[in-house]
């Protein structure tokens, strides 16, 4: 986990900076930004998931809160699109608090249900309140303006974005291998021997969870902003379980297995759709050869083939 | 004055009395035994007073101040530590980072500052690890300092626990079969183990099968039965017992 684990991030800079110069056409470049969103959302999931220990069904629905709250706030209220994107993203974490506190004071994982439900209620209120949010049509977004400079170009996402996702490696990198982090993975491994060295188990779930949905909000905004548009659809179940997915699949409790994971997942419908109508089905296929045969994630199980950990 | 005092301590699991009204004290700096046969409520007894149970009735007082009921966080931080019957490692972690996980409450777990990794949680954190590393050593585990809990072998993981609880710098060890599943060699290191613990001063509460372990290392001993206390003295005094020896040796004598 030491020293190494670091040098992975200077190749996530290395590729980021090197990427927009040889990307053919704005459809890469397009990609390549959803890519970097998804890694990280699916990076603050998988601090909660693959470190923690806990599941969330409902992560989209943060990302709609953060997306919404960027879309409304300033074109029904002329809020500084800053100010609506922290906005939302306080929103989320008091919600997300809010319902997290009593939920992990239960035995047991009620986390995984809590979050389906607060998933679908949001998706229901973003497609009912058609008056605010244009229900299931979605509505547009106004751009985003920092100090006078609007993000319009690809090229000016794809750096935010970059830069938002290189600090995400180096900041999860961080976290994981410090004393908060360690408890973190400590009440994952088991609950009772973290409990009695003085960990408060329940503080600890509660402000990982925070701190991912915060994060997913956060994204929920840039990626509005970056579309111009939002749709009902950012925040309904599939794509939370389409982030869960990425977690899964790229490496439960592995930084650059989030990375992998939501590279791959966000190119993959991309790739298949030469299968016309079939393609949900390979995507299917391909999810259960991925599991059967690396149930560990793509990057914890070539990490152990070729000896050299995460 | 006692470090520890028990009163009329007692546990029901609906018709299950696990533990009923026992009362002892353990004197600081003794290395104080619990047996008695499978069933008895020994492991019951440690979970009251660890607080991962709250007692039914009685009183639990560690220096006089109720700490019945109380969390095992609060408990933590007042100086009680323990190790567990069936092994409480973290499987995902390192062994070192095992250790440095009983370390928790003395450092600073700001969550900004670690994703920030300031100079000040790092230094913090290389000290501790040499700390652990130290610690690791104090318990014969120098040739896994390096590696994965998943990785180790299932005596050194007994030892690891052990490892763990000190780094908590405990005043109080309670010590839930630290022997059970060794090997005749094992056991014995074990047994010096324990000692050199209640030898710096900790306070040492154990749980045991081994009975040659237990006469060996125990300056009081508490017998239980059916949740109930059969016996308590020194060792001598246990081994004359004679509800013990029918306890122990079901005779109806």
């Amino acid at each position: 986990m030491h020293k190494r684990a670091y040098t992975g991030l200077y190749i996530v800079i290395a590729v980021l900076a090197v990427l927009p110069f040889v990307l053919p056409n704005s459809f890469y470049m397009d990609t390549a930004i959803r890519m970097a969103i998804n890694a990280i959302i699916v990076l603050g999931l998988n601090l909660l998931i693959g470190f923690a220990g806990q599941i969330s069904l409902g992560h989209a629905g943060f990302l709609g809160i953060g997306a919404y709250a960027s879309a409304v706030l300033p074109s029904h209220f002329g809020w500084n699109p800053l100010l609506a994107m922290l906005a939302g993203a306080v929103a989320t974490g008091l919600l997300a608090a809010l319902v997290a506190r009593p939920i992990f004071k239960l035995k047991g994982n009620y986390l995984a249900m809590a979050t389906l439900g607060l998933g679908i209620i949001i998706n229901i209120a973003l497609r009912n309140e058609a008056q605010w949010t244009g229900g299931p049509d979605g509505m547009p977004v106004p751009a985003f303006g920092l100090f006078g400079v609007e993000l319009t170009t690809e090229k000016h996402w794809y750096w935010v974005v970059a830069a938002l996702l290189t600090v995400s490696v180096w900041a999860s990198l961080n976290l994981i291998d410090s004393p908060f982090g360690r408890a973190l993975r400590a009440l994952h491994g088991s609950e009772v021997a973290s409990r009695v060295v003085g960990v408060d188990v329940v503080r600890y779930k509660v402000a990982i969870f925070v701190l991912s949905a915060v994060f997913a909000s956060l994204m929920g905004s840039i990626t509005a902003h970056y579309v111009g548009f939002v749709t009902p659809n950012l925040a309904d179940f599939f794509h939370s379980i389409e982030l869960v997915t990425m977690v899964v699949i790229g490496g439960m409790a592995s930084v650059y297995g989030s990375l992998v994971g939501a590279v791959l997942l966000t190119a993959l419908p991309q790739a298949l759709a030469t299968f016309e109508g079939w393609e949900t089905v390979a995507f299917g296929a391909i999810l259960m050869v991925c599991m059967i045969f690396l149930p560990k994630g793509l990057v914890p199980t070539l990490a152990a083939r070729f000896g050299k950990g995460d | 004055m006692a470090l520890l005092d028990v009163t009329q301590l007692s546990i029901h699991f609906g018709g299950v009395k696990a533990v009923q009204e026992v009362s002892f004290s353990i004197d600081p700096g003794i290395v104080y035994s619990v047996i008695g046969p499978n069933g008895a409520g020994k492991t019951t007894l440690f979970n009251l007073i660890t607080g991962v149970y709250k007692p039914t009735s009685g009183e639990i007082r560690l220096d006089g101040e109720p700490i019945g009921g109380k969390s095992p966080d609060e408990l933590a931080r007042r100086g009680v530590a323990r190790t567990f019957q069936n092994l409480q490692i973290c499987m995902n972690m390192s062994a070192v980072e095992n250790v440095m996980v009983g370390a928790h409450l003395r450092l600073d777990r700001n969550l900004i500052k670690a994703a920030l990794r300031l100079p000040s949680i790092t230094r913090r954190d290389a000290e501790l690890r040499a700390e652990a590393s130290d610690l690791m050593r104090f318990v014969g585990l120098e040739q896994y300092l390096e590696a994965r809990a998943d990785s180790m072998p299932y005596g050194a993981l007994k030892r690891l626990e052990i490892a763990r609880a000190l780094a908590m710098k405990p005043r109080v060890i309670f010590l839930d079969e630290p022997a059970a599943g060794l090997n005749p060699k094992e056991t014995i290191e074990v047994d010096h183990l324990v000692r050199k613990v209640a030898d710096s001063g900790i306070t040492v509460v154990l749980v045991e099968h081994d009975m040659k372990m237990v006469m060996n290392l125990s300056d009081r001993i508490l017998v239980l039965d059916y949740g109930k206390k059969l016996a308590e003295g020194t060792g001598e005094e246990i081994r004359r017992n004679p509800d013990v020896i029918a306890a122990y040796l079901g005779a109806h004598a």
